[in-house]
């Protein structure tokens, strides 16, 4: 049964009442919330998302309005895992992208069983890529295109690499887009769906887009780690795609990795051997259309 | 309202059973032992006996990752004791370590899977100036500048305030005894120095002998701490009881240091709550003597609603409606059994009064 088999009606009675279990790629999430903005979120941009049985949840979570006076002035909402809120409450019309962020924090600082990354991957033809970068670089405007033209979405947010395999696992979730580039991926693809946009966020507007439907199909489906791509986005820029030594490809992916000095000497060789097996570059890129074409051309990484 | 099982408690005094728990029943453990710390302690009590790849993927996942957490831990806590004897080898006193620091310095079972952060050690008071200064010539540096909570500490406490190192951001907690100057009991801190163990092939680091250190722990637990990860201390204890409970006379040693510590009262407490939440194998001749500690009947009947609701995971399905009365009882209480009732009296009224004027 999918999120889109049950009507707005029984999905905000869910919500609101026993919870939702929702299987996103390998994790469970039971949702528990009565604000109608992250339950008409859940139903657009989940639409195709496999609802989980009721028996285990790895995240069990709520979005609601605090206990506090101020809910008559400024209506606010709080995110809890099992319980307990670990960010301040922010503004009420906040609440969807707070689910968003409050998900991949549970996964980002519980889920050590995987090297995560701060990093989007995409897969194609076996092979993923991953794209580490700060916020700005233009990494989520790159990887919502890339999936808008063939590439499958495994994360644009946080790559999850198995220890005993080395393959990236997927977590395919709406892709987060900020402020230009919500507008940027609404020319280049019309028939992306991206939710109501969310203005005045700690980040500045956000909107979702939804993952393709193959991608959440696929959601259990890990890929080869290929390339390692660190993209900028730089206004006006030649689309250059160029190598970059592995040592240093080494240590930045290191600087984007949550929980790299957790695992200890596990979280060096796992990231040295996917290191070791990729392809690493550098891609600076203003025009997406080119950039598309250096993509479709990556050559997989020699054996 | 009722609360459901304790079901960390179950998992603590059975982890054989584990393995034919259902996905319902591990969905709510894992839920409880996240809250009460005893996450890792979990995954380590299934694996030591080879039965972790009998658990279910979605729970055994996460029993994996919280042991990553506390291995991480473990190797921190060893580097950073490294760092502290460094910093303390001109000091020229042995450093003793107290508590998760000690259990791991010393390789003793409730180390397993232990999740904490702070490095506590027990020095001589009259060495708390060379102790402090050398700690802050090496990047240790004191955490609460209110003149007030620095006077707090240094007056009437049994510790420095906090100190956190400026770079990798860790506490430790330095003593000079194991009970504020101003409590009820007053434990002789020279007494436990005394009977002090070197750490196997280490002439700087010791650690408390084992009766003091269940009394110890014991004395955190039922007449100093906070009571958020009661269950965990409480599994500390059962776990160094078991341990150490195969040396000969160890009970009748243990209840005479209790007394000539004056420690009486903690002991029976931790060999009653013990005893009853984890089944620890407590002989009764053990029990009798540490009778000389109990409380009269009323007060015996009273602190049992009170702990057996405390020691309970700090989660929603652990609690009833009397669960948050209990444990803010149990803290005024630890605050009462702290301080002088005129004492207290100040000491409130400046918290309630004058620091918040400094914020």
């Amino acid at each position: 049964m999918k999120v889109a088999d049950l009507t707005a009606t029984q999905l905000g009675g869910r919500l609101k009442g026993p919870g939702l279990h929702l299987r996103t790629g390998m994790f469970v999430a039971h949702i528990q919330t009565s604000i109608p903005s992250v339950a008409e979120g859940i139903g657009l941009l989940y639409a195709d998302y496999p609802l989980a049985d009721t028996e285990f949840a790895d995240f069990h979570i709520s979005l609601a309005p605090p206990p506090t006076l101020r809910r008559w002035v400024h209506p606010q909402v709080l995110f809890a895992f099992d319980g307990r809120a670990p960010f301040k409450p922010l503004p009420l019309d906040q609440a969807f992208p707070m689910f968003e962020w409050g998900l991949n924090w549970c996964v980002s600082s519980h889920s050590h069983q995987y090297l995560i990354m701060h990093a989007a991957v995409m897969e194609k033809d076996g092979f993923a890529v991953i794209m580490p970068a700060p916020p700005g670089s233009g990494k989520s405007t790159l990887c919502a295109a890339l999936v808008n033209r063939g590439w499958r979405l495994l994360s644009d947010e946080l790559a999850l690499i198995r220890k005993d395999d080395g393959q990236a696992v997927p977590l395919p979730r709406p892709v987060s887009l900020k402020n230009a580039s919500i507008e940027v991926i609404r020319d280049f693809e019309p028939t992306a769906f991206i939710n109501r946009e969310c203005r005045d966020t700690i980040k500045g507007t956000v909107a979702h887009m939804k993952p393709p439907r193959d991608s959440v199909a696929r959601a259990q489906e890990t890929a080869k780690p290929g390339w390692v791509i660190f993209p900028r986005y730089q206004k006006d820029a030649a689309t250059v795609l160029q190598a970059r030594p592995k040592g240093g490809a080494l240590m930045a992916m290191a600087d984007n990795a949550f929980n790299y000095s957790l695992l200890g000497a596990v979280g060096f060789h796992m990231l040295a051997d996917m290191i070791d097996t990729c392809d690493c570059y550098d891609f600076t890129y203003s025009n997406l259309d080119q950039a598309i074409e250096v993509f479709a051309a990556l050559q997989p990484p020699a054996p | 309202m009722k609360p459901r099982r304790d079901l960390v408690a179950c998992a603590l005094r059975d982890p054989e059973a584990l393995v034919s728990w259902t996905l319902v029943e591990w969905d709510l453990l894992v839920r409880q032992a996240r809250h009460a710390q005893l996450l890792a302690r979990v995954c380590w009590l299934v694996q030591e006996r080879g039965l972790l790849q009998q658990v279910p993927d979605q729970p055994r996942a996460h029993l994996e990752a919280a042991r990553v957490v506390s291995d991480k831990q473990d190797r921190a806590i060893r580097w950073e004791v490294n760092r502290i004897r460094h910093a303390l080898q001109r000091v020229g006193i042995p450093v003793i370590l107290l508590k998760g620091a000690a259990y791991v310095m010393a390789e003793l079972p409730p180390a397993r899977g232990r999740l904490f952060a702070d490095v506590d050690i027990l020095v001589p008071k009259e060495k708390l100036p060379e102790v402090e200064a050398a700690l802050m010539l090496h990047g240790w540096a004191a955490t609460l500048h209110d003149a007030y909570d620095q006077r707090y500490y240094r007056t009437w406490m049994h510790e420095l305030p906090p100190m956190t190192h400026v770079k990798r951001e860790t506490t430790i907690d330095v003593h000079h005894t194991i009970l504020p100057e101003t409590a009820r009991l007053r434990p002789d801190p020279r007494k436990l120095r005394a009977a002090a163990q070197h750490l196997a092939g280490d002439p700087d680091l010791q650690v408390l002998s084992p009766a003091d250190m269940i009394l110890h722990s014991a004395t955190h637990l039922f007449h100093d701490g906070e009571l958020e990860h009661g269950l965990r201390d409480l599994a500390d204890l059962d776990s160094l009881l078991r341990h150490f409970s195969t040396a000969a006379d160890f009970w009748p040693h243990l209840a005479s240091r209790a007394q000539e510590l004056d420690l009486a009262r903690p002991l029976y407490y931790a060999l009653r709550y013990t005893r009853h939440i984890l089944h620890t194998p407590v002989p009764n001749s053990a029990l009798a003597v540490s009778r000389a500690g109990r409380p009269f009947q009323m007060l015996e009947s009273f602190m049992d609603a009170l702990f057996l609701r405390a020691l309970r995971p700090d989660h929603a399905s652990c609690a009833d409606f009397f669960t948050p009365a209990a444990r803010r009882l149990l803290y005024v209480r630890s605050h009462w059994l702290r301080m002088p009732p005129l004492l207290l009296m100040r000491h409130l009224l400046h918290k309630a009064l004058v620091s918040p004027k400094d914020d």
